[in-house]
């Protein structure tokens, strides 16, 4: 299993079917071990912030018993427009 | 993370509605510590329910051991959230694997409102930013410390 941010950004991306994601790797040194995640998906749509989580949980089940740290924000396109006009 | 915080509360501060409720005298913190007995779903389920506010973390309120669960304990101390249970799951390796069985969730710390799970620290943060928080544990009875300020603002 191969843990980068790109690995984890195309399989969000994928499984998500995400509009938009933004994978950064948040380990001081850059060892890959810890990241911050955005996602910006339609299928959050309508869900709560707990099931939006559980859905990114689900997607990396494979990944995450070997990530030390893991941030993620979860929006919908329209949250994510809003966000930008900021 | 304390200038997030602090904007964060800036924010709810602005917004924060200031009626009814009593404030909950905390009798501080219980560390709870390793006395959780193992990650018996039944254990744990009881463990849940027991407190109104029951949080896992890894270390004390008093000395967390990770950023993240740092974020959970000063959120809720912004709050004014001071009576919670806390579980150190560094003290228990049975804890530490049972309660992410148990919520099915990966990460530590975790956060549950009367036996509910609510979620982990980014999950927490976002509802002390949008105001979820302060009607959560207005649900429970407990009135969050952020309003009593919010009123002492209204009132200079």
């Amino acid at each position: 299993m191969e843990l980068s941010a790109s690995s984890l950004r195309d399989k969000l991306q994928r499984d998500l079917e995400a509009d938009h994601v933004e994978v950064e790797d948040t380990t001081p040194n850059r060892c890959a071990t810890s990241f911050r995640v955005l996602v910006v998906s339609t299928k959050f749509e309508g869900k709560p912030l707990l099931q939006r989580h559980r859905l990114v949980n689900e997607c990396l089940a494979e990944e995450l018993p070997h990530i030390h740290a893991f941030e993620q924000k979860t929006l919908t396109p329209e949250q994510w427009t809003r966000e930008r006009q900021k | 993370m304390s200038g997030t915080l602090r904007r964060a509360a800036a924010a709810l501060l602005r917004w924060g509605r200031g009626s009814g409720g009593v404030g909950l005298q905390g009798t501080g913190v219980r560390a709870a510590g390793s006395g959780a007995g193992g990650g018996q779903a039944e254990q744990l389920d009881a463990l849940v329910k027991k407190d109104k506010v029951v949080v896992f973390l890894k270390g004390t309120p008093e000395q967390p051991q990770c950023g993240f669960s740092n974020a959970v304990v000063q959120i809720l101390r912004l709050h004014g959230v001071r009576d919670y249970a806390a579980y150190n799951v560094l003290d228990d390796p049975d804890l530490r694997q049972g309660i992410k069985d148990y919520s099915n969730w990966p990460t530590i710390p975790q956060v549950y409102l009367n036996g509910e799970f609510v979620g982990g620290c980014d999950i927490l943060l976002q509802m002390h930013q949008n105001g979820d928080l302060v009607e959560e544990l207005k649900k429970l009875g407990i009135r969050s410390a952020l309003l009593d300020e919010k009123q002492d603002q209204d009132s200079k």
